[in-house]
């Protein structure tokens, strides 16, 4: 029997765990894609599946972009895109706020401590995050805690609508994207050479100035990360708007949920997903790519 | 200086109470007498007892507790083969597309994913006759495809985390590959292991917008039923389903954070 050197003992065993988890991600992860492009060329049809076929009766390829023409000259549907695009930037700015803050004193706090508190950070993530803006609507309604609360202490006359717009929207954004803002911020923030800092602070740099030139840069990398995780997903998000947003809230992940499940017209809803993928590729290579310094 | 010190934790209290507060409201608001949220009608366990009754909220209920053991156990499965191939294989072909496959889903728009996997499974229907009818094996599928790049990421940090050396030696000492995997790296990750099938589990019972899309007329999962219910506003019986998940999950991941903890110790006691 030969014996292999070390370096190409196992190669077999190292093919199955690579090509086990490619195989099924191409499979259910990247031929989908393909099929929601060659859908949104479609055109709608009433039966099932509600599209029309690739090829015609003749066998003639039929694609067209008729969707697109539709979808790109309906200001509702731009206008969708934009609302989506300022309310996840507007959040991501409100967690970047409220998460820095927090990052920065988990990371300032003393060893033993972290970890819990880094845990108390990370258990709301855990549970259910559809509970957890459900949540939001007990305390934000008409009769609700705060508009109670507010109304028994004699501060205002009659409730307040606190649920139904874009306000509550940020809220509930912020409320369960904070973790994702809070955890990149923290492993940059502790990581910094503590001894960095002292060396300026003996030196006599004022600690504002200590801030604003050693911590801040050095954190870029985590705000670019959190940024990154909750603008991301937030430009799609489809379960706050729905929940918490009014009927002028009018983000593109409901457009396309309703015009799949309300108007029926899939191929017009995988246009919008096309459009989205493409809206989202900027913030996506921007994403990889700092992922793929992090783990050379 | 010491006014910057309160200032900064005064803020995290702030974030806690934030993070928190919601939540705690909901939980104490499920034994709650009173049929309106906001006034105390003493202590009751009234809407438990009538969620034992409702037919609608046990199926679904069930439902999701299958698909979330099933995709846990695949997705753990897969989720770790990847983890295991990005944290050792060193180069292989596909390693770029491996990496990216498993870092996307994890910020792509469930919305997308949802439709993407809606559309193959009608396509596979009419290619090649399945699936039947979607349900159970469609959302099972699709909760897989996400959960496992959580754990591929999980395991892939541990798998970076481990010690060479040890699979090294048991490779010199002439050990077969497929041995030293499972007797040297396997009881390794296991820790990640563990806590990348508990977050999928939770992960999967969760989720909401990937499952409506997935699902079939006939099957509701728990989530779906919540939506479909909490559209309407507040109510007093999904106070106490809130509850109850949030009760096991926190449980769960209580659990999860002790084995890790006591691993961690133990492989520093065993380098350190």
């Amino acid at each position: 029997m030969k014996r292999r050197g070390p370096a190409d003992a196992g190669w077999r065993l190292r093919l199955l765990v690579a090509g086990i988890p490619l195989l099924w991600l191409a499979v259910f992860f990247l031929a989908p894609y393909l099929l929601v492009l060659r859908t949104s060329l479609a055109d709608p049809v009433i039966g099932q599946p509600p599209y029309s076929p690739l090829f015609d009766a003749s066998g003639g390829l039929q694609l067209t972009l008729d969707n697109y023409r539709l979808l790109l000259g309906d200001r509702l549907f731009i206008g969708s895109y934009l609302e989506s695009l300022r309310i996840a930037a507007v959040s991501t700015l409100l967690c970047l706020v409220v998460g820095y803050p927090m990052a920065y004193a988990i990371a300032r706090s003393p060893r033993p401590w972290r970890t819990l508190l880094l845990l108390l950070v990370i258990l709301p993530f855990w549970s259910s995050f559809l509970l957890r803006i459900y949540a939001w609507m007990g305390l934000l309604g008409t009769h609700g805690v705060v508009n109670t609360l507010l109304l028994d202490a004699g501060l205002i006359e009659r409730p307040m609508s606190l649920m139904y717009n874009n306000a509550a929207v940020y809220l509930g954004i912020v409320y369960t994207y904070l973790p994702f803002m809070v955890l990149p911020l923290y492993s940059v923030l502790e990581k910094h050479e503590v001894a960095l800092r002292e060396a300026a602070l003996d030196l006599g740099a004022r600690p504002l100035r200590v801030f604003t030139d050693i911590t801040l840069p050095l954190s870029l990398p985590g705000v670019i990360a959190g940024s990154m995780l909750v603008f991301i997903p937030a430009i799609g998000e489809f379960v706050i708007p729905a929940l918490l947003g009014g009927l002028d809230t009018r983000m593109i992940g409901r457009a396309l949920f309703d015009e799949f499940f309300i108007n029926r017209d899939w191929p017009l809803a995988s246009a919008v997903a096309t459009v989205l993928l493409v809206v989202l590729v900027l913030p996506l290579v921007m994403f990889q790519r700092g992922q793929a310094r992090a783990h050379p | 200086m010491k006014l910057r010190t309160v200032a900064v934790w005064s803020w995290l209290a702030f974030g806690y109470a934030f993070l928190y507060v919601p939540i705690v409201l909901l939980v104490a608001n499920s034994f709650n007498a009173s049929r309106i949220g906001t006034h105390w009608g003493g202590l009751s366990l009234r809407w438990y007892a009538q969620l034992l009754e409702d037919p609608q909220i046990l199926e679904a209920t069930w439902l999701s507790l299958r698909i979330a053991f099933v995709s846990a156990c695949f997705a753990t499965v897969i989720g770790g083969c990847a983890g295991l191939a990005l944290g050792r294989n060193g180069r292989f072909p596909g390693r770029t597309a491996l990496t990216g496959m498993v870092a996307a889903p994890l910020v792509m728009p469930e919305i997308i994913t949802g439709l993407s996997l809606l559309l193959l499974f009608v396509g596979m229907k009419s290619a090649i006759g399945w699936p039947e009818a979607r349900g159970f094996a469609t959302i099972t599928i699709a909760h897989t495809t996400f959960c496992l790049c959580y754990v591929a990421v999980v395991v892939r940090a541990r798998v970076a985390g481990l010690d060479r050396s040890l699979e090294e030696a048991a490779m010199d000492l002439g050990g077969r590959p497929l041995r030293v995997m499972l007797d040297v790296t396997l009881p390794g990750i296991a820790p990640a292991l563990l806590s990348g099938w508990l977050l999928s589990f939770t992960l999967s019972l969760d989720d909401l917008v990937i499952s409506s899309f997935v699902s079939g007329p006939g099957a509701n999962t728990l989530p779906m039923l919540i939506f479909s219910k909490v559209k309407l506003g507040v109510s007093p019986d999904i106070n106490a389903v809130a509850a109850l998940i949030i009760g096991v999950v926190t449980l769960g991941v209580a659990v999860a954070g002790v084995v890790m903890f006591r691993a961690q110790r133990a492989a520093e006691r065993q380098t350190g």
